[in-house]
């Protein structure tokens, strides 16, 4: 299993982080993120077989509410935000081609 | 001036009592401080003049219509991660460039409940990523005992604001060591809560099943102060947990001893490549404490030393997902595409500094596809191992002294090259968050540079009374939390 870490491609992930890297950070961070990667190895020499992993200290379950009408932001304070709005709307570029 | 800006939250509290003197007088006389010392400090983003007399104003009154809370009148700063109703809310980011926000945190909500004065917001790393501050898109925030040293981070402005007396306390967040380190490196007291003591509703999130919002003040007491308001359930964050809080402050009495107190020391803290002066400092501090009847014991948490690698895969894989929500089309920035993938890379490449985007990758690609067991499902797992090392630990003692960072302050720009270089400093915060238990961090010194060490008392999970006992007699028994900047 952990035979398979190789060098990381960095555009490949900047780009399912959807962020455009320049191609000076492009450099500087697959050398810093190579080290960090590297000092991250010594995790490996520990035996966890067995070991439950934890996603959360004290880990709660099914938070229920009653389905019911509660309070909320307003529809105007809602949009107030939005960098491009129009006619109540959140202006966003066109998605669906013709 | 008056000196109103020096005194402590439990000293304001019985002044306002007793009518010597009123919060809009405190309010005045902090932002005099503001105004003479924060363009040198550079703590504030921006400070909320009109809004904070007019809260002071209402403070007056209904203390003259007979009401009472130890936090009523006092100006409280608020790191800018907390959505407060009305005002900016920026991260110390680019990317909420114009965002106002348009609720309260359930902790502004809780303070301006008991008629705390919100001051103004404070720097931080951006995002809270960050150890020194100087990760903010927005400005510089300097050491208040040597203004060419970082002040910590990523609460650096909510630690030195209270030092610099330009407000009475503050509210940080602590994700890794966040409220605790800068309190070290400025000479304040800070604690973070156990993971589900405080609700994070309006928090910012970097790093979900690690964030906790925590109180910076002048005194042991005055956290014990903010605790009992701060903490409880809120349904608005399902991690928070329904338990009865403590009457902290109440609890924290004159008396000073230690008898029957059992305290452990775990070598693994007192690192390779620990200042010499810290560890004198903190080993001394450890006497002081036996001295005043604490039973001292060696105690081990052997995985401590993966602390970082589990952190820096863990933190950034929760911030990798929970920073997706800035995608430039709801709020905040937006550089326009042609479609909305070109809108949202390049949003986020002209918003994002480079240590959030740096941490944004990292925890993207521990989490991709062929890699997710490998990284972060085994970070997970030995997670549990350091969480079972202060379950083992809290069974022997009732509470950890240690260091809380190997160093002293360093100077600005002298780790900002070397992002793993930085990381290791985290070494003595990052367990307790992983772990989820609470910790403290209050001064036990200085180093002959001149600048403040801290001594951190790291309790089990929802026990932050006893640490709080502990750190309460120590500085009741010292005088290192008297000392002040000149600035």
């Amino acid at each position: 299993m952990l035979g398979e870490k190789e060098g990381m491609d960095i555009n490949y992930v900047a780009h399912l982080a959807r962020i455009d890297l320049t191609e000076e950070e492009t450099t500087l961070f697959q050398g810093q993120l190579e080290q960090v990667l590297h000092y991250v190895e010594q995790l490996d020499e520990i035996d966890v077989s067995g070991v439950e992993p934890t996603a959360h200290a004290f880990p709660v379950y099914n938070i229920l509410r009653k389905d019911e009408m509660g309070q909320s932001l307003g529809h105007s304070a809602v949009i107030a935000n939005a960098p491009a709005a129009s006619d109540g709307e959140i202006r966003v570029p066109k998605i669906i081609d013709q | 001036m008056d000196d109103l800006h020096k005194l402590t939250i439990t000293e304001l509290s019985e002044k306002l009592a007793a009518g010597g003197c009123t919060s809009v007088g405190i309010v005045k006389d902090v932002l005099a401080v503001i105004d003479a010392n924060d363009g040198k400090v550079g703590a504030y983003l921006t400070v909320d003049r009109d809004s904070a007399l007019e809260q002071a104003r209402a403070a007056d009154v209904a203390r003259a219509a007979g009401v009472t809370s130890p936090l009523l009148g006092i100006p409280i700063a608020i790191k800018d991660l907390l959505n407060v109703k009305g005002q900016p809310c920026t991260c110390s980011s680019k990317i909420l460039e114009g965002y106002i926000a348009p609720y309260d945190a359930t902790v502004i909500a809780k303070l301006r409940e008991v008629g705390a004065v919100l001051l103004g917001r404070v720097n931080m790393d951006e995002f809270a990523m960050g150890s020194s501050t100087e990760n903010s898109a927005l400005g510089k925030t300097h050491n208040p005992w040597n203004l060419g040293h970082v002040p910590g981070g990523s609460s650096g402005g909510s630690a030195a604001c209270v030092v610099a007396d330009e407000a009475i306390a503050s509210l940080g967040s602590d994700t890794g060591g966040s409220i605790r380190q800068p309190a070290a490196f400025c000479g304040c007291v800070g604690v973070k809560p156990t993971y589900g003591r405080v609700s994070r509703y309006g928090l910012t999130a970097f790093a979900s099943s690690l964030d906790q919002i925590g109180p910076l003040t002048k005194t042991v007491k005055d956290s014990a102060i903010l605790l009992e308001t701060l903490c409880g359930h809120d349904k608005l964050d399902s991690s928070s947990i329904e338990m009865d809080v403590p009457t902290f402050s109440e609890n924290l009495t004159s008396d000073t001893s230690l008898v029957g107190m059992k305290l452990g020391l775990p070598k693994e803290y007192f690192v390779k490549g620990m200042d010499s002066e810290v560890e004198k400092a903190v080993r001394d501090a450890v006497e002081h404490c036996k001295s005043l009847g604490a039973e001292i014991i060696d105690v081990s948490l052997p995985h401590s030393k993966y602390a970082i690698a589990v952190y820096y895969i863990i933190a950034t894989a929760e911030a990798s997902a929970n920073l997706a929500r800035f995608d430039g089309i709801r709020y905040g920035l937006r550089i326009d595409g042609k479609d909305p993938l070109e809108l949202y890379k390049k949003t986020r490449a002209a918003g994002f500094g480079s240590e959030v985007k740096r941490r944004i990758i990292l925890g993207t690609y521990v989490l991709s596809s062929g890699y997710y067991d490998a990284y972060y499902k085994r970070a997970q797992k030995v997670r549990t191992l350091i969480r079972n090392d202060f379950t083992e630990v809290f069974k022997q003692c009732d509470a950890i002294l240690a260091p809380v960072t190997p160093t002293p302050a360093y100077k600005l720009g002298e780790k900002t090259n070397d992002p793993l270089e930085m990381y290791l400093d985290d070494i003595l915060t990052t367990p307790t968050n992983l772990a989820g238990n609470c910790a403290l961090s209050l001064p036990c010194g200085f180093s002959s540079g001149g600048l403040p060490i801290g001594l951190q008392i790291i309790g089990d999970s929802f026990d932050e009374q006893t640490i709080l006992k502990v750190g309460h007699a120590y500085e009741q028994t010292t005088k290192w939390h008297k000392q002040k900047p000149e600035l």
